[in-house]
């Protein structure tokens, strides 16, 4: 598998760690039901067959924690970003293989 | 000697020596083990997996199930290697394999005698036997009598390599679609690699004498791969097999640069694995010729009919004094045509088909080549073939044979059109599989995708290295084909023999026959992935390359099924083995595992240190001195000399990472439990930092060096975990931050001195104007200054040890030569260096935790740290370590432990249990995490986690150790043995 750091260019995945689910994000921890939101946040991963956000870390390269877009069928990699940046606003750092 | 008197692409200048089984026999440049072998009248060159049946040569290429020998001897001995891949060279040693006691005579070919006891699904139905006999009777039974070659029993003594390539078109197989592919795209400027498992490009037309341009195939073929080899943007890779495909247009190859060789050459690996990255690839991997089934059809003389051309043209063998071919097609017919025209007396051709067509009809007379049509092989006799019997139209006939070439027709080579779950179709009028779904970027041409003749190898080559080259962005054009008479093939599909004489075989690597395909199908393994599993079929080294065709049209035939409804079994990586050794590469002993020595670490091995792994870090463990019988004496006094005087370690294995930025101190308040934010700039904190499960994930201490400058430490074990943790914590869940990160561990050496006498040791090192007396450098103070006369350092009053300590960090290349002058400086006092073990001895003294309590299982309050949280942030593990089960009274805690005989020693692993109670899990409460032999208290010490903890101190337990025979009372007591105040930490 071959990953387009949108720093390094593309490299091969031996270069990456990997974390998992790139779409959860940390529950505000004052929220009142804090402990069942980050139980939800530590543990519960949905296991979709397809289009895949996950976040990937160039250990072996520049250092960044990378957000790549995989289909866990095929594990075609269509693009990948900074996570530091908000996809939104960060097209320029997007990347295709 | 069977050699033909001229022809052949052997180096018959070039005499080659080698033995096989002992004996010593001739070959030349050129050969493989095989067909110099058959050239040598060896027939005889193996027995079969199961039954110890005598085997021969079947094959000349990767597919072969029979020849399997082991190469080489000692240290580089090699098993189940194929003799018709192996090139010979001088001085070659081989080996058959399976046997016993030798080839010629095998005891255990009895084995086939009882094959309806060993037959399919034999594995599964043994299960079934009385159990206790299992051990004793029939493993040993089974192991002896079945398996292949003996692997080497040293280490190998070769190296291996690791390689990336990357390219525009991979052209996989050298034969005539991968030469018109490679040539095409080469020419349109793409970057092309051919890579080829055979040692010359050429593939068939180095075994065919059709002719292309009205020449022989070698004058084309010379001119390709002149073009080719002229051409800079190609790459050709000879001896080089493309075994997987990946994803992303990765390519796994397996280059044997020396197996050609007895050993390789200097600086040169043995073999190369090879990922190579393509935009595009090409599969023109040819097709394999596969058997008919029918009885005795696995006696050594019977090969496949274009094994046969093979051996005749292109190694001037005759493999036998008189070859019959049997087949139901015309390939075959152009194979015994070649054999004849090569010297080989070809007497007869069989073939099922009532009416071959009269061109090849009127190539057999021509030839004087005896033509039974509609006849059928039903039985073979001789040790090594000596005679076949023909059922024909007339009843039965028996032809003297030496060698039968057989031939069922031709199956596409598609395995790595599958790798990615494509299935290949059936294509009726081929009576073949050929490729459907390919993985992405992979296209298919020539044999192995079902266009056999040679000019539509030529054809769809061209076709498909044109498509390749512009799908990777070149303006690729056809060019003209080169001419050639050859015509489609032909072939009536057949696969079995009726009603033949003799065991059947399908697979000959594993014993399968038709047989066995029936039990299958009769005891309701008919889907094809069972029938394998339960027969193995399909399995072992060859992975049926050969076989399996011909056993999935078995079972159609039983079940009734179209050999398309039955489907075939999907391929798998590895395309032909690969050696453990090659996907290892050089990484390897310290090459996989290197040692990372610290900065003393040659001052250390001068003082006669022992040392340990930590890690990679080695470190020193003590230092004994002369007249030291055992490492407890050395330790001892090692720790003696701290508490009393002052100590030297070299703690520069720590992690060690520098924060800078305006937001370091809330990041790190989120990072850790305790607060950072609030700490002096010129002062130390101890840190634990958790996981967001609220589990401890490290440990250290941070100074902070300006207000926007801290460094932190980490354990040893976990420097690169907590640094990959501490980015995520900033580019993933807080990108607004102003923090920078540098991993410094390498660039900075740490000393460590600790003793009532260490600051009057540091005082004579630091330079002006750099105060470390109390009050100018405090407990828990950090200062940057120089040392030395110059050399930039930072200062940290820290102690692990309990006594007075500092850590001094200077720029790596002076780490030693900072040792040396603190040794010097504490000359007068005795100043000791001392290793991990004193260091952990001083640790349980003091009731530190290290890394036998951060077990990734503990949580603060398990620890006894659970007080230095904040109650008045948050951070990262706060919530989930607020879990009710976690404050639970009865979860096991961190505590002391002395034995209540305080002569007795304690064992780190006991397990704890109530006084009186019996050893059961139920009575389990905790453990003894680690221990030590105090020399300030004279009695070993344990630290560990019992149920209650603290409120239990007073109380005794049994530490019970039944791996070490250990049972003894111990008594809870305070963590903190020595200086529980840490008044001596002040002074
Ligand atoms: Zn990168």
């Amino acid at each position: 598998m071959r990953i387009p750091c949108p720093y390094c260019g593309l490299r091969d995945a031996h270069e990456f760690s990997y974390l998992g689910d790139a779409t959860v994000s940390r529950p505000a921890p004052d929220m009142p039901d804090a402990q069942e939101a980050f139980f939800h946040y530590v543990y519960l991963r949905e296991n979709p067959a397809g289009a895949h956000e996950e976040l990937w870390y160039h250990a072996a390269g520049c250092r960044q924690w990378l957000v790549v877009s995989r289909d866990t069928r095929t594990h075609e990699i269509s693009g990948a970003s900074f996570a530091r940046a908000p996809k939104a606003d960060a097209s320029h750092a997007e990347v295709k293989p | 000697m069977s050699r033909l008197s001229s022809g052949g692409l052997i180096d018959r200048a070039t005499p080659l020596a080698f033995t096989f089984d002992g004996r010593s026999y001739k070959g030349f440049a050129g050969d493989t083990l095989a067909s110099a072998l058959l050239a040598n009248d060896v027939r005889l060159v193996g027995r079969s997996f199961k039954y110890h049946r005598p085997r021969g040569v079947f094959s000349a290429g990767s597919e072969e199930p029979n020849a399997l020998v082991e190469l080489r001897t000692g240290a580089r001995r090699e098993p189940n290697t194929r003799a018709t891949m192996a090139e010979l060279y001088e001085g070659l040693e081989a080996t058959s394999q399976n046997r016993w006691p030798s080839l010629a005579f095998d005891l255990l070919s009895a084995n086939q005698w009882f094959s309806s006891v060993l037959g399919a699904g034999f594995y599964y139905k043994t299960f079934m036997w009385p159990a206790a006999l299992w051990e004793k009777l029939y493993e040993p039974a089974i192991r002896r009598a079945a398996g292949l070659g003996r692997a080497a029993e040293q280490a190998d003594p070769d190296s291996y390599e690791k390689a990336f390539a990357f390219c525009d078109v991979l052209v996989i197989g050298g034969g005539p679609s991968g030469l018109l592919a490679a040539l095409t795209a080469g020419r349109a400027g793409a970057r092309v690699i051919l890579a080829d498992e055979d040692t010359i490009l050429g593939g068939r037309l180095n075994s065919a004498r059709t002719a292309i341009d009205d020449a022989a195939p070698g004058a084309f073929l010379a001119r390709a791969r002149a073009e080719l080899s002229a051409l800079p943007n190609v790459r050709v890779m000879p001896r080089t097999t493309i075994f997987g495909v990946y994803d992303g247009g990765t390519y796994g190859a397996l280059e044997r640069v020396g197996d050609h060789l007895s050993v390789p050459a200097p600086f040169q690996p043995r073999q190369r694995y090879w990922k190579i990255v393509a935009k595009r690839a090409v599969l023109c991997a040819g097709a394999f010729d596969r058997p008919i089934v029918f009885g005795g059809n696995d006696r050594p003389g019977v090969m496949s009919a274009q094994a046969l051309r093979t051996y005749a043209v292109r190694y001037a063998v005759t493999p036998g004094r008189n070859a019959v071919v049997f087949a139901n097609n015309d390939h075959a017919w152009s194979a015994a045509f070649d054999a004849a025209d090569a010297g080989v007396k070809v007497s007869a051709i069989v073939d099922v088909r009532e009416t071959p067509p009269p061109a090849l009809l009127a190539g057999a007379t021509a030839r004087n080549i005896r033509v039974i049509a509609g006849g059928e092989v039903i039985a073979t006799s001789g040790k090594c073939l000596s005679s076949i019997t023909v059922r024909t139209r007339g009843g039965t006939e028996t032809l003297q044979a030496e060698v039968l070439g057989i031939s069922g027709g031709a199956t596409p080579n598609l395995a790595l059109t599958s790798y990615f779950g494509g299935r290949p179709k059936y294509d009726a009028a081929l009576a073949a599989f050929v490729p459907d779904q390919t993985p992405p970027g992979l296209s298919v041409a020539g044999a192995a995708a079902g266009q056999f003749s040679l000019a539509q190898c030529f054809a769809t080559g061209a076709a498909q290295g044109v498509a390749a080259a512009r799908d990777a962005g070149f303006a690729a054009t056809p060019a003209p084909l080169p001419e050639t008479g050859d015509t489609p093939t032909s072939l009536s599909a057949f696969w079995h023999v009726q009603g033949s004489k003799g065991l059947a075989f399908v697979d000959f690597q594993n014993d399968v026959s038709a047989k066995d395909i029936a039990i299958a199908h009769k005891e309701g393994f008919r889907a094809v992935e069972l029938l394998k599993r339960y027969t193995t079929l399909g399995m072992a080294t060859d992975q049926g390359k050969s076989s399996n065709m011909a056993g999935l049209a078995i079972m159609a035939e039983l079940t009734g099924q179209g050999i398309g409804e039955t489907g075939t079994t999907l391929f798998r990586p590895p395309f032909t083995p690969v050696a453990l050794g090659a996907l290892a590469g050089h990484h390897r002993e310290k090459d996989f595992r290197p040692t990372r020595p610290t900065p003393t670490h040659d001052w250390a091995r001068k003082q006669g240190a022992v040392f340990v792994e930590t890690g990679l870090w080695l470190r020193a463990q003590y230092f004994p001195k002369p007249g030291e019988t055992d490492w407890l004496e050395t330790v001892t006094r090692e720790v003696k000399a701290v508490r009393s005087s002052v100590g030297l370690i070299d703690v520069s294995t720590f992690g060690k990472i520098d924060l800078q930025g305006s937001d370091v101190g809330v990041f790190l308040d989120r990072v850790y439990i305790n607060t950072f934010s609030t700490l002096a700039v010129g002062k130390a904190r101890y840190g634990v930092m958790l996981r967001e499960d609220g589990l401890v994930m490290d440990d250290g201490t941070t100074a902070r060096l300006a207000d926007d400058h801290y460094v932190m430490t980490t354990t040893t074990a976990n420097a690169a975990k907590v640094y990959q943790h501490l980015e995520f914590c900033l580019q993933v869940l807080w990108p607004d931050l102003d923090v920078q990160l540098a991993s410094i561990s390498e660039q900075w050496a740490q000393i460590a001195i600790a003793g009532p006498k260490s600051r009057e040791v540091l005082a004579q090192v630091v330079d002006a104007p750099l105060d470390v007396s109390n009050t100018g450098l405090p407990f828990m103070g950090a200062v940057e200054g120089r040392v030395m006369g110059g050399v930039k350092a930072r200062i940290f009053r820290l102690s692990f040890s309990g006594e007075l300590g500092y850590e001094i960090a200077v720029p790596a290349r002076h780490g030693e030569a900072l040792t040396r002058a603190l040794m010097a400086a504490g000359a007068p006092f005795g100043i000791t260096p001392y290793g991990t073990e004193a260091l952990g001895v001083m640790r349980i003294e003091k009731g530190h935790v290290s890394g036998n309590e951060l077990t990734g299982q503990t949580s603060a309050r398990d620890l006894g740290l659970g007080k230095m949280a904040s109650t008045k942030k948050d951070y990262i593990g706060r919530v989930m370590a607020g879990r009710p089960a976690f404050a639970d009274r009865d979860r096991a805690t961190f505590i002391g432990f002395k034995p209540v005989d305080r002569a007795q020693r304690l064992r780190a692993g006991a397990h704890f249990l109530p006084l009186g109670a019996v050893p059961v899990m139920e009575n389990d409460e905790g453990y003894m995490s680690s221990v030590a032999y105090s020399p300030t208290l004279d009695h070993w010490i344990g630290l560990g986690f019992l149920k209650g903890g603290r409120a239990r101190i007073g109380q005794k337990v049994r530490a019970y150790d039944p791996v070490r025979g250990g049972d003894i009372e111990v008594e809870v007591c305070d963590p903190g043995f020595v200086d529980p105040e840490g008044e001596r930490l002040r002074v």
